[in-house]
């Protein structure tokens, strides 16, 4: 369809077994998930039904970000809910009918279970049929699992896009969905993107409201805008949904082959199709190429964290001039990553799971000039002479498609050049 | 269940957390799912350390749930204490692990560990972080800490300082040197920078020091029962406090009371004529109970303040803040819901807040000058600079602490009164810059109004719900001559007097008869 993307490596990563780990992972449950959820759904409350800890953890994720009236909360167990489970359930539903007098703004509501919910199986699929009977048709319930033992970090987003599935309306419509949420900014320019390749009935799975016209069906194809949705995956082909498997927007070519797939299925004609993306790609190919310049011939290591990181070593190493050391993630989804596997160069360790001390040997015996981690692993990296990124900022900041490319550059950029710019040592 | 947004305290394994990333040589094998591990970040990013807290999670998942969870504890606890090799172990569970019922201490016994291994019964869903604290360090005491020789020298112990302590690190400086001028030494400070070897020297001592009795009281009456080692009651926050302290100290060890005062400046500066402003200053204090006792001496004896409102989020320290508070003449508030502070706050309508980050932010949402005096923290308050609370030094912080937002309201006050001045306007640019900046050119009407930014923005005067008061254009431009910060309180107190006495319409004179009225 064009002839601009760089060649596929020979063999890929395909083929490269995968080391997968058990043992201490150093990573966020999904709960994690609501501290940007909640932001993109805007008539959202996110109930937590945990412990002191779940409401301590989404504290600190959320870390500044307080608002007037912050739109999640945590129902905190307390030790008379465990004697009994009739009289959680009871305790739940004064709980929510408290909640929801306070907050006549809010039109769907999330359960969003925990490991202690989960172990002391308490059945928030029930209540959330419940509450929904009790508080419809203003506020529909559902429930979600964002526990640690279930699920890691960015999976949390997965689970709660899942739940959404099976409760929308069913249509024949033609149409595209585009899944993932994305920072505002970012959505509009893929839906830009999309509308100027002329296709039309567009709509994108998490809507900012609840009342947003959409819909699924047998006619509906979808495309997943983040790499770590395989349970909404399989709702969405669960309701006859088809997907347009592609790389992951990241950087130039990840946008480009991205926007081709979604172009084939449409049967976009390539002289449209190239009217639509010539400008951005060439604008992101430059920003990408002075943003990069510290990265050349640098090489990356990633421990596991949102699984993002197949894709960004796919950018990283084909259009930033990295070569990866080893790329972890905590679960790789073979059929999501296949075209990631397929054009990331052969030659590094790609992990699944985590032993997080056999992890830090290897990357302390490769010594790499970049390691990307999470917050509690930087400093103490820091410390041993390591430079790294922490992998948080990748899932908070816009770095998907054209006009980010550069940004995302940048955010891998920066601490190796502040490396270079700090003379903190005495001279002698 | 309780519906909770903002916790001032974490669970009880972040507690025991604090003792163990505040040691050295001691290891933490937490029974717990994955992603309990976001506490790390507290330490590495909060706290700034440059190391992995020395813990170590079973991290188990769904699919371990069963018998094997046992297993995975035993594995991780072996794995731990090889690649480790501490001097000593805790072992405990999370709340998640507490419900799965695996005994940590039990299946740690059963592994012949060639080191003391103590096990914690942190109770998740009674108890909170300062308790898990209080209880962890008290359960490595009791287990290490033995009779021995007293030092020759008058030597005590600083028990209490931990990881995440608001100000810690500083205070044991301060007091280590506060100490050293009475001819006293440092035995032993701990947790904080201790080893488990050192805790089995704690019996040299010849008192202890109870800095923080949140985190540090348990084992200090078990030292006290055991040891026959007395402790400080005292914390030595402020100068009254320091010198009280430190005539307390000499008198448990038998020595001459001595406090080297060259470098005090609060007294100084809290008499100079500068400081006049200050008196009767409505303070409101809400932090842990130590910090706000502490606090609203400092502020009521030492700045002038009045103090408006005094309350806890610990429970524990509940009754001695409640009988504070009634010295003061002020309803002590016991609770952990910001919403409850935000409310009392509200209510007791004061010109500055000393509380944590939360009050902070709630007193940033309400436009009162704001210092934060005890943990929770953010990061800021863990300072590159040396800034105790402390002794001596620690006055002279606290003085510059809490007088620096109120400086900065009435900066803020002045700009604003002064906003629509010729020559003092922000478009007129700072006077050392070479003179004002032109007016626009055919700027007849002078400049454009500027808006004032944050909390000095004149908020708008509307009528009384239902329209019962109406306030008058004169009196309207008068209330805007009242300082913002207690501008709100006087069109309450306006409002509500005009109401009493049936009048519908605010006038200049009704503002200030209302302000005669309610004249302290």
């Amino acid at each position: 369809m064009n002839d601009l993307t760089p060649p596929a490596p020979a063999a890929g990563c395909s083929a490269t077994p995968v080391l997968k780990e058990r043992g201490q992972h150093e990573v966020f449950c999904g709960l994690t998930g609501i501290i940007w959820l909640h932001r993109k759904m805007q008539d959202a409350f996110f109930l937590v039904i945990g412990s002191r800890t779940c409401a301590h953890l989404l504290q600190s994720a959320a870390g500044v970000m307080i608002f007037a009236e912050p739109r999640f909360g945590t129902a905190i167990l307390e030790e008379s809910d465990l004697a009994g489970l009739a009289d959680a359930h009871e305790e739940l539903d004064r709980e929510v009918s408290k909640l929801l007098s306070r907050r006549s703004d809010i039109r769907q509501l999330f359960l969003v279970g925990s490991c202690p919910s989960e172990v002391i199986k308490l059945d928030l699929a029930r209540a959330a049929e419940r509450l929904t009977q009790k508080h419809a048709p203003h506020v529909r319930v559902l429930n979600y699992s964002g526990s640690g033992i279930e699920t890691t970090f960015t999976q949390g987003e997965d689970a709660c896009l899942a739940a959404m599935v099976p409760v929308l309306p069913e249509t024949d419509r033609r149409q595209l969905m585009l899944v993932g949420a994305l920072p505002d900014v970012v959505e509009d320019q893929m839906l830009d993107l999309v509308r100027g390749m002329g296709i039309e009935d567009v709509c994108v799975l998490p809507a900012p409201r609840a009342e947003a016209e959409m819909g699924v069906g047998e006619n509906t194809v979808y495309a997943l805008t983040q790499p770590f949705l395989g349970d909404t995956h399989a709702a969405l082909t669960r309701r006859g949904a088809r997907h347009l498997p592609a790389p992951f927007p990241f950087g130039e070519e990840g946008t480009t082959a991205w926007l081709q797939a979604i172009a084939r299925e449409f049967d976009v004609p390539q002289e449209r199709f190239e009217a639509v993306t010539a400008a951005p790609r060439a604008r992101a190919r430059k920003a990408v190429a002075r943003a990069a310049q510290p990265l050349d011939g640098k090489s990356v290591f990633f421990f596991p964290d949102s699984q993002l990181e197949l894709p960004l070593a796919r950018f990283l190493t084909r259009e930033c001039g990295m070569q990866a050391v080893e790329v972890g993630a905590p679960f790789i989804h073979s059929t999501l990553m296949r075209d990631e596997l397929a054009l990331l160069p052969d030659g590094q360790v790609i992990s699944e799971g985590q032993h997080v001390d056999k992890q830090l040997d290897r990357c302390r015996a490769a010594s790499p000039d970049l390691t990307v981690c999470g917050l509690g692993l930087a400093n103490p990296l820091e410390a041993e002479g390591l430079t790294t990124k922490w992998a948080i900022e990748l899932v908070f900041t816009p770095v998907h498609f054209y006009e980010q490319a550069g940004d995302l550059a940048s955010l891998f950029a920066r601490p190796v050049r502040r490396k270079d710019l700090l003379q903190l040592e005495a001279a002698e | 269940m309780k519906l909770t947004v903002w916790t001032y305290e974490g669970p009880p394994h972040v507690g025991a957390m604090r003792v163990a990333t505040a040691m050295k040589g001691l290891h933490y094998v937490l029974h717990a799912p994955q992603g309990d591990t976001y506490a790390d970040l507290l330490f590495t990013m909060i706290e700034r350390r440059n190391h992995r807290p020395p813990v170590t999670y079973t991290t188990f998942q769904a699919r371990d749930l069963g018998s094997d969870t046992a297993n995975l504890f035993k594995t991780a606890a072996q794995e731990a204490y090889d690649r480790f090799l501490p001097e000593a172990m805790i072992v405990g569970a999370s709340c998640t692990a507490e419900l799965i019922q695996d005994d940590p201490g039990g299946m740690a016994e059963t592994m012949g560990l060639p080191v003391p291994v103590i096990p914690l019964e942190l109770p998740s869903y009674q108890r909170k972080e300062n308790f898990g604290a209080d209880e962890t360090l008290f359960q490595i005491v009791r287990a290490l800490a033995r009779p021995c020789e007293k030092t020759a020298r008058p030597s005590v112990n600083l028990i209490g300082p931990t990881g995440l302590g608001f100000r810690h690190r500083d205070d044991i400086t301060e007091i280590t040197a506060l100490l050293d001028d009475m001819g006293v030494d440092v035995n032993v400070a701990a947790p904080y920078g201790a080893s488990p070897s050192d805790l089995t020297r704690l019996g040299a001592a010849h008192a202890n020091v109870l800095m923080y009795p949140e985190t540090g009281e348990a084992a200090c009456r078990w030292m006290e029962r055991e040891l026959s080692l007395p402790f400080t009651k005292v914390v030595p926050i402020g100068v009254g406090a320091t010198h009280d302290f430190v005539r307390e100290l000499a008198g448990l060890l038998g020595i001459t009371p001595r406090l080297n005062e060259s470098r005090l400046r609060l007294p100084w500066y809290s008499a100079s004529v500068d400081s006049t402003y200050l008196t009767g200053k409505r303070v409101f204090i809400f932090g842990d109970g130590t910090h706000a006792m502490a606090m609203a001496r400092v502020a009521r004896d030492e700045m002038g303040f009045e103090v408006v409102g005094l309350g806890c989020y610990n429970r524990e320290m509940a009754r001695p803040l409640r009988a504070m508070a009634r010295d003061y003449g002020v309803e002590a508030l016991i609770t952990d819901d910001y919403l409850e502070v935000e409310r009392a706050i509200e209510a007791a309508a004061p010109e500055m807040i000393l509380g944590t980050q939360m009050e902070r932010h709630t007193a940033k949402r309400l436009g009162i000058p704001c210092a934060v005096i005890s943990a929770p923290v953010h990061v800021q308050d863990f300072p590159a600079r040396y800034s105790p609370v402390m002794g001596l030094e620690g006055a002279n912080v606290l003085f510059d602490t809490l007088v620096h937002p109120l400086v900065m309201g009435l900066e803020e006050h002045l700009l604003t009164m002064f906003r629509e001045d010729f020559e003092f306007h922000d478009a007129a640019g700072p006077s050392h810059h070479g003179g004002h900046a032109p007016l626009a050119v055919g700027g007849s009407e002078g400049p454009a109004p500027h808006t004032p930014r944050g909390i000095s923005e004149p908020e708008k005067i509307e009528p009384a719900p239902g329209g019962e008061v109406i306030w008058l254009t004169d009196a309207e431009r008068e209330l805007r001559k009242v300082p913002f910060f207690v501008r709100g309180k006087a069109r309450r107190n306006t409002e509500a007097f005009a109401a009493e006495r049936g009048v519908a319409e605010i006038s200049v004179e009704t503002l200030y008869e209302a302000k005669a009225h309610y004249a302290r």
